[in-house]
């Protein structure tokens, strides 16, 4: 041994990442998750990231886990083990292991000897072979496979079997069957791991006490809790990789809080059940968000998911939200682009897109939530601020964040939260009102005051996103049409002291600053603790809504040089930046990834260090 | 397009109904399409319509998408609330409204292109999914605000004022909505006030998507010698064997009704529909025989006008979705919230 290997051989507690490869279909998700989970169950910082195909069966697939005590727990790109279970890829996945770790393989056939490496221990476990004399169903002896060599893993990296165990009975309690096939499946692995491989190897958990009362969610869920928590009634929504899982969320849990029965007087007539919300899968994202300003325009909270493509679909009547001023909620759960792109890959790149969707004059509410934690308090935020607004608000998340389980902090709700529905005057306000006009009462932030539609006579008006003037009229006169987008404007400028104030962390000696959005946040985070042990101290901010406050161009102009780090090809948040801040472009070095996977630290870090050392 | 406002000119007493309300009470604006436009007749139609019913106007919810059509809503019931929407989507639009709240009664005017072109995915699916909505086509088989373009309920060997004829298919929007399962298919013609209104009756107390396609004639464009969707034309092969008439609830049944052979059909609202001289064999709740009754006229060169199918057993998007009775957008917050104890008893799964 090298003293070399031997460096990379040593002992880490807490801190390692695992890449394991599969085939899509054949449940390895569940086994991976598992793993994921019960270090989070051992209070340990851990991710885990699904990084798959757009495919039902048969094609690679990934899932990555990171352990990091200190917290760190972006994508890692050097892992220390790889579960190499898929022999299309088996090439590239022991290539990716680092220097001095560690590969398990199927050993029930030989390992093709092209692929061996001579720095990297290899740890067969005859798993088909186990498989095939312990279960009889063709399909279950496909399963057992994942959960066998997730028990090889439980062994090897110290994660607590008995943890598991009771992760699997909690899994299957209502399945006798599948969960004794499940346990002896993991003890299979766990068992011929211990027998056989010097367990554990050098890197291991050990129970911590960092998760505290954290809890382990995906976005698309939080957002969907935010939906719930915010009142939201009606949503039109279009299934599409990766939004589909909001409204899946949406949907089971309205079935279980918004559901009332309703006692019949009559002894003969059985009670029924009211469903307090109408959820419409529509015939396309153009019919979603119809129907999501259709309730808006009647009063009601309504939303709808989708991702990039839906979005260039609903420009139209997006516009038609933004002219007529009716509240609407967009959630966009962001993918690779352009046209179909890769839907099962992450990124951020439909930020301009959304700032400034459809044709005219238009610009938008943006928000930009970093992890599950911000998905469920920005979607109630969301709710609040287009009927305080009375326009479309978009909730930008990411495959990234809306996909993947993220260990974030309970979320919390305040059982005094009051709704914002925006100036809405009733019956009462109207009979004190000599007249009504739709859009010539603005208030402080340049919002006049509608009514709903029901409401007496004198609030009766006719919305229309043709030209109008400020009691609501057709107009084709320059000086009317003028008057009602100048205050759209303004509207919107006003918008900025209400969305959600930048992330801003500031480091003695900073000589450069960082300017990141959304899913980034933990890989730019743990950038800048590596740039800081390389002795460059650098501030950071994070955006989090659109339009920007006034901080965002403050903290471009007090750096001599700013990085803007982001998941897109063209820059996009650097751009948008420019364009409404007017701060010079030439002040912000871009920091890009976009390839589809999840940012790590070490793109950031390259890059800045890079145009710094230049 | 100004719009301009009818003067209020105080007549001869005029009659109320139940609401103490006359005739000029459901008008609207001026209106600002061409002299003699057939649209202007659908709109007077549905004036009488909805002062017959006593339909208080701030509970109707008018909704267009974009065309000459698509203006009329200005025009009729100013008490209504009303919302020109984009074009072809008014029906997703006035879906969400349906589903926010259902206590208002929604019309959707609509054209041929709105309709059977941008729009003709989403009538398909409103009528799929039974949104209680009166959706009025006026059909004139032409792009009137574009100037003169065919639409696709062109008939073939249909010319435009300038240019080649129509050598495509028509889209009919009648036994396309027979084949869909709509639950109220009707036809119509803007010339025919007499028979228009009691249809539009009829479709405002149906319990589910009511299909009206009124054919509404272009005089600037498609009135000419050559069109099938003119004045002429439609006079000349209009067969009205399918008379109806609708009673409303309590009303005492006119002498002049004849019951004898007649088809009576309950709304869901108590009113009802009372089909008469009908051809032999005809069944207004039978789409198999309603469609090969139209379909054995058209190939005679006939346009067959009348409510041609009903079906009142069918349920709507509330009834199918199990929603309260009133207005999901009224409902109270605290009903809406499951609370701080819930969210966090929630999050014991997610450890």
């Amino acid at each position: 041994m090298t003293i070399d290997q031997a460096l990379d051989q040593r002992t880490q507690v807490n801190d390692f990442a695992i890449k394991l490869a599969n085939v899509n279909g054949t449940g390895s998700a569940s086994a991976n998750s598992l793993l994921m989970q019960a270090i989070f169950r051992m209070g340990i910082p851990v991710s885990g990231k699904n990084l798959f195909p757009s495919n039902i069966q048969g094609l690679p697939t990934w899932y990555e886990i990171r352990v990091n005590k200190s917290g760190y727990t972006a994508r890692a790109l050097d892992y220390d083990l790889v579960v190499a279970m898929n022999s299309q890829t088996y090439a590239q996945d022991i290539a990716d292991v680092r220097h001095g770790g560690y590969v398990i393989y199927d050993s029930s056939w030989p390992l093709d000897p092209d692929l061996s490496r001579d720095d990297v221990t290899f740890l067969g476990i005859p798993l088909a072979k186990m498989c095939l004399e312990n279960f009889k169903a063709p399909r279950e002896r496909i399963l057992m496979k994942n959960i066998a060599y997730a028990g090889a893993v439980v062994a090897l990296v110290g994660i607590d079997v008995e943890l598991v165990a009771n992760l699997l009975a909690e899994t299957f309690a209502r399945n006798e069957a599948l969960r004794d096939s499940n346990q002896r499946a993991l003890r299979l692995g766990y068992d011929y791991a211990m027998e056989n491989l010097t367990c554990p190897l050098p890197f291991y958990v050990e129970p911590m006490d960092a998760n505290g009362s954290s809890i382990l969610i995906n976005g698309n869920l939080a957002i969907a809790l935010g939906c719930l928590y915010a009142g939201a009634t009606v949503a039109g929504w279009y299934p599409i990789t990766p939004a589909t899982a909001v409204m899946d969320n949406f949907i089971q849990l309205c079935a279980r809080y918004r559901r009332e029965t309703v006692v019949s007087d009559d002894p003969d007539v059985p009670d029924t059940t009211q469903n307090n919300y109408l959820i419409i899968q529509a015939e396309d994202e153009i019919a979603s968000i119809g129907m999501v300003l259709g309730a808006g325009w009647s009063g009601a909270r309504a939303f709808t998911s989708t991702s990039g493509p839906g979005i260039s679909l609903m420009n139209e009547l997006l516009g038609l939200a933004y002219y007529t001023e009716i509240p609407a909620v967009i959630v966009d759960v962001q993918r690779t682009g352009p046209s179909t792109g890769m839907p099962t890959r992450t990124q951020q790149a439909d930020i301009m897109m959304c700032a400034y969707a459809s044709h005219g004059d238009t610009k938008h509410i943006v928000l930009f939530p970093a992890n599950p934690y911000e998905c469920f308090d920005f979607a109630v935020q969301s709710f609040d601020l287009a009927e305080k607004f009375q326009t479309p608000v978009f909730l930008l998340s990411d495959l990234d964040i809306g996909m993947n389980d993220w260990v974030v902090p309970e979320l919390h709700w305040d059982d005094d939260y009051v709704w914002d529905r925006g100036p809405v005057l009733n019956d009462e306000d109207l009979a004190r009102m000599s007249e009504f006009f739709r859009y010539n009462s603005a208030n402080e932030d340049f919002v006049a005051a509608r009514t709903l539609p029901g409401s007496d006579e004198k609030g009766a008006y006719f919305i229309r996103g043709s030209g109008h003037d400020e009691f609501g009229r057709y107009t084709e006169n320059a000086p009317e049409y003028q008057e009602v987008v100048d205050r759209l404007k303004k509207k919107h400028a006003a918008a900025a002291a209400h969305v959600p104030a930048p992330v801003i962390e500031r480091r003695d000696g900073a000589q450069i600053g960082i300017i990141t959005i959304g899913s980034c946040d933990l890989a730019v985070r743990e950038a800048l603790d590596q740039l800081a042990d390389a002795g460059i101290a650098a501030d950071f901010l994070r955006v989090r809504g659109f339009p920007f406050v006034a901080e965002v161009r403050a903290f471009v102009e007090e750096h001599e040089h700013c990085f803007v780090v982001e998941q897109n090809r063209d820059a996009q948040l650097r751009s948008l930046i420019t364009i409404e801040t007017g701060v010079g472009i030439e002040k912000m070095h871009p920091v890009l990834a976009y390839g589809g996977f999840p940012l790590s630290a070490q793109q950031v870090v390259d890059s800045v260090l890079a145009k710094l050392e230049n | 397009m100004p719009s301009i406002t009818k003067p209020l000119i105080p007549l001869s007493p005029l009659p109320k109904n139940d609401l103490g309300l006359t005739i000029r009470d459901y008008e609207g604006q001026m209106s600002t399409l061409c002299a003699g436009c057939g649209h202007d007749s659908v709109t007077a139609a549905i004036v009488h319509a909805f002062w017959e019913l006593s339909t208080p106007p701030h509970m109707i919810a008018k909704l267009s998408g974009i065309g000459c059509s698509s203006k009329t809503p200005t025009y009729f019931v100013r008490g209504a609330h009303g919302f020109n929407s984009a074009h072809g989507r008014m029906v997703p639009i006035a879906t969400g409204a349906i589903a926010a709240n259902r206590e208002l009664t929604y019309i959707g005017i609509s054209g041929d292109g709105d309709s059977l072109s941008i729009g003709l995915g989403h009538l398909m699916h409103g009528i799929r999914r039974n949104v209680k909505l009166v959706y009025v086509i006026e059909n004139n088989g032409v792009y009137g605000l574009t100037k003169g373009q065919m639409s696709a309920s062109a008939d073939i060997g249909s010319r435009p004022k300038k240019g080649e004829a129509n050598v495509l298919a028509p889209i009919d929007p009648v036994t396309t909505a027979l084949s869909l399962g709509a639950t109220f298919i009707a036809r119509s013609f803007s010339g025919d006030k007499e028979q228009l209104v009691p249809i539009l009756k009829a479709a405002i107390a149906h319990n589910g998507f009511a299909l009206i396609d009124v054919i509404s004639p272009c005089v600037t464009f498609n009135d000419h010698e050559g069109s099938t969707k003119s004045y002429k034309f439609m006079r000349d092969h209009e067969v009205k064997e399918v008379e109806t008439d609708f009673i409303p609830i309590r009303a005492e049944i006119r002498a002049k009704i004849p019951t004898d052979g007649a088809i009576e059909v309950t709304m869901h609202d108590g009113s009802s529909v009372r089909f008469r001289s009908v051809p032999e064999g005809y069944d207004p709740h039978d789409r198999m025989k309603v469609e090969e009754y139209i379909r054995d006229r058209q190939s005679r060169g006939e346009i067959v006008t009348g409510l041609l199918y009903v079906d009142e057993s069918a349920k709507e998007l509330h009834e199918l979705n199990a929603t309260p009775t009133s207005a999901l957008a009224k409902i109270p917050y605290a009903s809406l919230c499951p609370g701080s104890a819930v969210l966090a008893s929630m999050q014991e799964d997610f450890r």
